[in-house]
C-alpha cells in the first residue's frame, strides 16, 4: 500500500471531512475529477491514503481529507464527491460512558493528545476545549472538553474508545526560519545567535499581535545574575504570565533584600558573612509582611523580578514543592490546586519561553496544546530532550548557559526595536 | 456448436407515456398503440432476420416501460445483476424482470438497496472493460459494487446531458475496441478515457444522436438503428457491417430506440468474456 499526502493549500481550512473512493478511480479519471472538484469549488484537500490495484481487475482506493472554509463549502464539496463516488466515511458518534466514581475515568476512557481535536456529537464534528494531553473528554451540553482525571464528578459523560474521536496533527514548518533550524535534534553545537535573533522576533510579533507570553523560569536565572534581563523583559512588556517555583522568587528576593543569590554576592561574587541564611530571612521578611504583594506595597521590596511583577501587573503563579523552604505564602502547595491554576492561567498562552526549569518545563509542557510554539533554553539538553519525550514536540530547544542568552536577547530585542526588523515576515 | 444470440423482448401492450422520467417524455405527446406495435413488431422481425432468437417477457399492465427490457438487468455469462431504478415509477419492473431471469436460468444478483443500477442501459462491455455510466440514472457507487461481483475492469463515465440519460443512449460497442459514441453526451474526463480505452471510436453527429443512432442492437455483423442514421450508417458500412433501419418514432417520445428494446441474455459481441471464454469468478476470489 502506498501511504503521501498531498496538499493543495497552506491555508488552514476549518470544516473538514474524510471521504473515501474505491473502483478503477484512476484508469477512470475519477480520482483527479473528484480532486478538481474539490478544489474548483472552493475547497482543499489532502490525499491520507492511496492503494492502486496491481492487475486490471483489481480496484484502486483512495482516503481523502476535504478541506473548505465554511460547512456551507463543504457540504457543497461533499454533496458533488459523492456523485462520483466519493463518500464520507463511516462516521459514527463517539461513544459516551458515565463517570462510575469520582475522580477517575471509566475504563477504556479516551486519552488526550495536545493536538487539536474533535468529537462527533449528534452527527456533528465539534471541537474540543482546553486541549491537553493525558486528559480525557468530558461532553456536556453538546460540547466537549478535555479534563483531567483528578476533576471528574460521577455521572459525567467521558469519551471511551476511538470512534467518533479525530485529531488534527500540527503542520510542521517547512520553511527554512529560525525554529525550523532550531527544531532539530537538541545540541550544544548550534550557533546560538540565529536562534536567539529568533526568540526575539518570536517576543516581538507575539507582544504586537495581542499574544500572551509565558515566562517559566528556574532559580538559576537570579544565580547567573540574568534576574536583570528578566525584569528589563517585564518592563518592556514582553512577559505576560510568569511560572516559577518557590526557589526563583525566593533568590530573586534575597537579591533584592540582601544583594547575594544562595549567600553569594552577585555584583562582587563574594561570599557574604552569614550568606547561608539570606534566603531563609528574605522568606520571613515577605511572610511576616503577609506575602510578596504586600511587600512591594509597604516598600520592603523594591526590586527584582517579582517586585516587577506586582509593579507592572503581571500575573504569576508559584508552585511548591517537597523541598521548598518556607515556603513564599504565594506559594501553592497542593500540587493539585498548582496544576488546576496553571491550566486555568495557560489559557490564552500563544507563546511560551522555559528558562532553566526542568520540572516547571515539563509540567507546563503537558498543559499546553501543540499549537502553541515553546522554547526552551537550558545549559542541560535533557530538559529539552524530556519535554519533547513527554509529547511538546512543539519545542524549540536552545542548549546554552541563562546568562549569555538572556544578555544577548536583550540586545537582540533593543536592536530589533529601533530597526523594525522584526516586522519584516521571517518567511512563514 | 456456438449458441445462436438469445435476446429479451417485451410487447408493447401496455406501453405509452404515463409520466415524466427523462426529458423525451410528454404526457401531452402520447404514442399511438397501433403504431408502437407495428414498430415493434417490425424491430422484431429485423432482429430475428439477423439470426438472434427473441424471447418474450409477458408485459404488466401499469408497467408501461417494461417495454425496455435493456433496464431489466446486465448480464454476465449466468449472471444478472439486476436493476434498481432510480424512479419510483419504474421500480415495479423489478420483480417481474427478476421472476423471468431467475426461472429461465440465471443466477440474480441485487445490490445494495441504497445503489441505484439500471442495467444494461448503463453498462455495457467493450472489450474485457465495462464501461459503465453514472450520475443521472445509475450511482457511481454501484460500480464498485459491480466490479467486485465479476472482478473485471469497471470505467464509471459520467453521464452530463440530460437527453443521454443512459449509456446506451449515446455509446454502442460494436466489438471489442470499437464502438459508436456521442462526444457531446460525456465530460471532457469521459472523452478522454474513452479514447485511451477504445482505440477506434465512431463518433455520430448531433442529428443523428438525437435520433438515437447510438442506441443500436448488435447482432454480429447487423446493426440495427433507429430511421434518421443515413451518416451512421454510411460509417458502418464502410467497415465492413451491415446497418439496418426501422423506424421507432413511438418508442422515441419516451427516450428508447432499437438498444432499449432488447436485453442481450448471451452477452453482447463486444463483450470480450463471451469469445475468450472468461467466467466471472466466485466472490471472494476475485
Amino acid at each position: 500500500m502506498e501511504n503521501r499526502v498531498l496538499q493543495t493549500s497552506k491555508d488552514p481550512a476549518g470544516h473538514v471531512e474524510d471521504v473515501e473512493i474505491r473502483g478503477h478511480i484512476i484508469e477512470s479519471l475519477i480520482l483527479p475529477k473528484v480532486l478538481d472538484c474539490i478544489v474548483n469549488n472552493g475547497g482543499a484537500f489532502r490525499i491520507k491514503q492511496v492503494a492502486v490495484g496491481q492487475a486490471q481487475k483489481d480496484p484502486s482506493y483512495a482516503l481523502i481529507e476535504v478541506q473548505a472554509r465554511d460547512q456551507d463549502t463543504l457540504d457543497l464539496i461533499l454533496a458533488q464527491v459523492a456523485d462520483h463516488g466519493a463518500v464520507a466515511t463511516k462516521a459514527q458518534d463517539c461513544s459516551l460512558a458515565a463517570a462510575d466514581i469520582e475522580g477517575a475515568f471509566p475504563e477504556g476512557f479516551y486519552s488526550t493528545t495536545n493536538q487539536r481535536t474533535e468529537v462527533r456529537l449528534a452527527g456533528q464534528w465539534t471541537p474540543v476545549a482546553d486541549q491537553e494531553m493525558d486528559c480525557g473528554v468530558r461532553v456536556e451540553a453538546g460540547a466537549a472538553r478535555c479534563v483531567p482525571m483528578t476533576d471528574v464528578r460521577l455521572g459525567d459523560a467521558i469519551v471511551v474508545g476511538h470512534t467518533g474521536v479525530r485529531v488534527f496533527p500540527e503542520e510542521r514548518p517547512r520553511e527554512s526560519q529560525g525554529f525550523a533550524f532550531m527544531e532539530s535534534n537538541v545540541s550544544t553545537e548550534k550557533p546560538k545567535g540565529v536562534a536567539t535573533r529568533e526568540v526575539a522576533r518570536a517576543l516581538l510579533q507575539n507582544r504586537a499581535a495581542g499574544g500572551k507570553t509565558l515566562l517559566v523560569g528556574g532559580p538559576a536565572i537570579v544565580h547567573t545574575g540574568s534576574g536583570q534581563f528578566v525584569q528589563q523583559l517585564i518592563r518592556r512588556r514582553y512577559i505576560d504570565l510568569l511560572f516559577a517555583g518557590n526557589a526563583l522568587a525566593t533568590h530573586d528576593i534575597e537579591q533584592a533584600l540582601f544583594g547575594t543569590s544562595l549567600g553569594v554576592y552577585l555584583e562582587q561574587g563574594g561570599l557574604a558573612e552569614t550568606g547561608h541564611e539570606h534566603h531563609l530571612r528574605a522568606i520571613n521578611r515577605i511572610r511576616r509582611a503577609g506575602g510578596i504583594r504586600q511587600a512591594v506595597d509597604s516598600g520592603l521590596l523594591r526590586s527584582g523580578i517579582m517586585f516587577e511583577c506586582v509593579r507592572q501587573g503581571v500575573d504569576f503563579l508559584l508552585a511548591g514543592s517537597i523541598r521548598d523552604d518556607g515556603p513564599l505564602p504565594e506559594v501553592v502547595t497542593d500540587v493539585l490546586d498548582a496544576q488546576r491554576q496553571m491550566r486555568e492561567k495557560v489559557r490564552g498562552v500563544t507563546f511560551c519561553l522555559m528558562i532553566a526549569t526542568t520540572l516547571h518545563s515539563v509540567a507546563v509542557g503537558n498543559l499546553l496544546p501543540a499549537w502553541v510554539k515553546v522554547v526552551c533554553v537550558d545549559i542541560n539538553p535533557s530538559t529539552i530532550i524530556k519535554l519533547s519525550d513527554r509529547g511538546s514536540f512543539q519545542t524549540a530547544g536552545l542548549v546554552t548557559d541563562v546568562e549569555p542568552f538572556l544578555r544577548v536577547l536583550i540586545e537582540e530585542l533593543t536592536a530589533m526595536e529601533g530597526s523594525g526588523q522584526w516586522a519584516v515576515d521571517s518567511g512563514q | 456448436m456456438p449458441h445462436p444470440p438469445r435476446i429479451l423482448m417485451c410487447p408493447p401492450d401496455y406501453y405509452g407515456i404515463q409520466y415524466e422520467i427523462n426529458p423525451w417524455m410528454s404526457r401531452r405527446r402520447p404514442s399511438d398503440p397501433e403504431s408502437a406495435a407495428r414498430q415493434w413488431q417490425a424491430l422484431r422481425g429485423l432482429i430475428e432476420g439477423a439470426g438472434a432468437a427473441v424471447a418474450c417477457l409477458d408485459p404488466v399492465p401499469g408497467l408501461p416501460d417494461m417495454v425496455f427490457t435493456a433496464n431489466a438487468a446486465m448480464i454476465f455469462s449466468d449472471q444478472a445483476i439486476l436493476s434498481r431504478f432510480r424512479h419510483p415509477q419504474r421500480q415495479g419492473e423489478e420483480p417481474h424482470f427478476q421472476r423471468w431471469l431467475s426461472e429461465n436460468g440465471f443466477q440474480v444478483e441485487r445490490l445494495a438497496e441504497d445503489l441505484f443500477f439500471e442495467g444494461a442501459g448503463d453498462a455495457l462491455f467493450c472489450g474485457d472493460t465495462l464501461f459503465a455510466g453514472y450520475r443521472i440514472r445509475s450511482d457511481a457507487r454501484a460500480y464498485e459494487a459491480v466490479g467486485d461481483l465479476l472482478a473485471c475492469r469497471v470505467i464509471p463515465l459520467e453521464l452530463v446531458q440530460k437527453h443521454f440519460y443512459h449509456l446506451d443512449t449515446c455509446f454502442c460497442p460494436l466489438e471489442p475496441g470499437r464502438a459508436i459514441y456521442y462526444p457531446p453526451a460525456f465530460d471532457h474526463y469521459g472523452r478522454h478515457v474513452l479514447g485511451e480505452l477504445v482505440p477506434e471510436l465512431i463518433p455520430v453527429s448531433d442529428d443523428e444522436a438525437r435520433h438515437f443512432a447510438c442506441n443500436a442492437v448488435v447482432i454480429g455483423r447487423t446493426v440495427v438503428t433507429n430511421t434518421g442514421c443515413p451518416e451512421l450508417h454510411g460509417k458502418l458500412r464502410s467497415l465492413g457491417f451491415n446497418p439496418v433501419e426501422t423506424p421507432l418514432s413511438e418508442f422515441l417520445r419516451a427516450g428508447g430506440a432499437a438498444k432499449c428494446l432488447t436485453l442481450r441474455l448471451d452477452g453482447e459481441d463486444a463483450a470480450a468474456w463471451k469469445t475468450s471464454g472468461m467466467s466471472p469468478l466466485p466472490p471472494g476470489e476475485g
